[in-house]
């Protein structure tokens, strides 16, 4: 740490945890968004955090051998939907649980992006160009900071379109009958099951987009030690977000914030505790589901089938 | 005769795994890759020899004792993530008590049996926490636990570059190495080292608690019925709590072992990923602590011949997980099949509602 200017120092942290949490909570916000979306049609896809690691090195994979990033994007989404669909699948079965199936491809997507991924440890692929906004100020470390990924904006629309789509249209009252009353859903005559698969396929793609941003942006590489439960993570902020999707923009913000903590010690030199500070996300997750799992508000606002409410 | 049950239980998930084994055999075909090379690879390195079947048994105690570690809760009907945090912080917690007492010169059989005690008492308070956070708190275990894994591997990974760092360990930070007088060596001039013999000792032990004492009863019935248990007085939560308790002890002996038999220190090893195989384990036993037995066995002489199949084959080390996950994911496919066969189905009888 510089002795002379604690301000200045701080400021620098201040920063590089801005910039920092809008970085880390892109694939937040993806897998949020998907898995919000699911769980609002009555399913829970614990699996997610195999999307997100077969979308990562799926969309590094493909942006290396075609030289196009946004392609890599395309590859990890359609990924994600072939799990999303097959998750769907499986579930719709009798005496079938849905969290053991989540575990089940969690396993497997990881095991596959493994298998695959081994010969792209190495070679460098094209990454996902940057919008640099901070153009307005003569501060490197604000310009550093600015420096955004389209895929965020897209991720703030994509939250803005699904509050107004499940709040305003037809499409979103029958996703969230589904998620409240398959009963009362079916005596409306709407197909639960394909509901349900088509909520976790489209899930399953949202995730896979947010694996690829982890390969593609930042961290910017293929690695088997890329996602550390991010997938799962979602899932807690999905319930702390009250599944309403422009919450769950602010709390991936928040966990961004969280896991950018220790990084930006690291710029100013404190590399003491470094582990320490990456345990920070999760202690966050697990104090704010200990915080929010007996609120009032929060059993109100949560889909009626989900099983993990139960 | 046979009840009905059982013969489900064994037979569906036999021809889950015989499925899965076709489907992996596909996955090879596509790859260009031999399948019969593979079976032929996996009985040479997991039981052909003696050599292998140690090899086997040895890396099947770790993942008897998860395998116990997901199935005792899964009775009682949480799905606890927990392991793999309670391996590496109790591993961890033995690795450092030992540390004074080795540097005293205690007798080894009395280092030891601190040190499993130190392992089984954190793991069971880690792992307990989330049965308690689901009880008093109304937490969702299986994200809890989990989150309880991730915070103890990045606390000991702390702890272990920190103030625990062993200064001779220059390229992977590490605690003290124990020294060879206190390591625990194989069981009757085999390979195998003890950890086997408490993993058998257990998955009785526990398979006794759980089919034939009012406790065991206790905890399955509100495994079966949460609000009926309740209505009956029994003490859910600690029950809840006890279950898993058990589970995260089972999973700190694992950590004991890894450090009293296998690396004789501390260090990022011990995440070695026993405690999701031991998932999987747990669900092809359908959660009995006996069954565990030997289909950790039969995981255990997968991951034996792994090696054989890397180098031969010319395959990354993940093709096990690949296999892993396609059985995993059969097994669960076939879980619609149970009371829907079509051999004494008309033994089912009983009040459904």
């Amino acid at each position: 740490m510089t002795q002379a200017e604690p301000l200045a120092s701080m400021m620098i942290v201040f920063y590089a945890m801005i910039g920092g949490a809008i970085r880390v909570s892109t694939p937040f916000l993806f897998v949020a968004l998907g898995e919000c979306l699911t769980e609002k049609s009555g399913r829970i896809n614990l699996g997610l955090e195999g999307n997100l690691i077969l979308g990562a090195m799926t969309g590094y994979a493909v942006s290396y051998n075609t030289g196009s990033a946004w392609m890599g994007v395309l590859a990890a989404g359609g990924v994600g939907v072939v799990l999303g669909v097959a998750h769907g699948w499986i579930c719709k079965l009798p005496k079938v649980n849905d969290i053991a199936v989540g575990l089940a491809f969690m396993g497997l997507g990881t095991g596959l992006a493994f298998f695959f991924g081994k010969p792209y440890i190495q070679p460098s692929a094209p990454r996902l160009g940057s919008v640099p906004l901070g153009g307005w100020s003569n501060n490197p470390q604000v310009q550093q900071a600015l420096q955004i990924n389209p895929l965020f904006f897209i991720g703030i629309m994509l939250a803005v379109f699904l509050w107004w789509m499940l709040r305003n249209t037809r499409w979103g009252l029958v996703i969230r009958v589904t998620g409240d009353s398959a009963a009362s859903a079916r005596a409306m005559g709407v197909n639960v099951d394909m509901v349900r698969l088509l909520a976790t396929a489209a899930g399953g793609c949202l995730a896979g987009i947010g694996g690829a941003f982890l390969s593609l942006s930042y961290p910017g590489s293929w690695n088997e030690g890329l996602s550390s439960g991010q997938g799962l993570m979602a899932v807690a902020l999905v319930i702390f977000a009250r599944w309403n999707p422009l919450r769950c923009v602010l709390a991936a913000l928040l966990f961004g914030a969280a896991g950018a903590l220790g990084p930006s010690l690291q710029s100013i030199g404190v590399s003491f505790g470094y582990h320490f500070f990456n345990a920070a996300p999760y202690i966050l997750t697990l104090v704010i589901m200990i915080a929010s799992a007996r609120s009032r508000s929060a059993a109100i606002e949560a889909p009626r089938e989900l099983s993990i409410i139960k | 005769m046979l009840n009905t049950r059982v013969i489900e239980s064994v037979t569906i998930p036999l021809a889950a795994l015989l499925v899965s084994g076709l489907v992996f055999s596909v996955f090879l075909l596509i790859l260009g890759k031999s399948p019969a090379t593979f079976a032929s690879l996996v009985w040479t390195g997991g039981f052909s020899s003696w050599f292998s079947i140690q090899n086997a048994l040895q890396r099947a105690a770790p993942l008897i004792l998860t395998g116990l570690a997901f199935a005792i809760p899964a009775r009682i009907g949480l799905t606890l993530l927990g392991a793999e945090g309670a391996v590496v912080i109790g591993g961890f917690s033995a690795a450092v008590v030992a540390i004074p007492l080795v540097t005293a010169g205690m007798p080894a059989a009395f280092v030891w049996l601190v040190m499993a005690s130190a392992a089984m008492v954190v793991g069971a308070v880690w792992v307990g926490l989330a049965g308690w956070l689901k009880h008093h708190r109304g937490v969702n275990e299986t994200i809890s636990s989990l989150l309880l894994t991730y915070i103890a591997i990045a606390i000991v990974s702390f702890l272990i570059e920190g103030p625990f760092r062993d200064p001779g360990s220059a390229n992977k930070p590490s605690t003290m190495p124990l020294g060879t007088d206190y390591r625990i060596g194989g069981m009757f001039d085999s390979s195998v080292h003890w950890g086997l013999a408490a993993g058998l000792v257990l998955a009785v032990a526990l398979w006794v608690l759980m089919a034939r004492t009012p406790f065991g009863f206790a905890a399955r019935m509100t495994g079966g019925n949460l609000r009926a248990a309740q209505g009956q007085g029994l003490p859910v939560g600690r029950l809840l709590v006890a279950c898993c308790a058990i589970a995260g002890a089972c999973a700190g002996i694992v950590g004991f072992f890894e450090i009293a038999a296998i690396h004789g220190q501390a260090n990022a090893s011990l995440a070695a990923g026993y405690g999701f195989t031991g998932i999987l384990v747990a669900f092809l036993a359908r959660h009995n602590p006996l069954a565990v037995v030997p289909v950790a066995i039969l995981f255990g002489a997968l991951d034996a011949a792994g090696g054989l199949i890397q180098r031969r084959m010319e395959m990354p080390d993940a093709t096990m997980l690949v296999l892993q996950g396609i059985i995993f994911v059969v097994l669960l496919i076939s879980d619609t099949f149970h009371g829907r066969l079509p051999f004494g189905t008309s033994q089912r009888t009983g009040a459904r509602t």
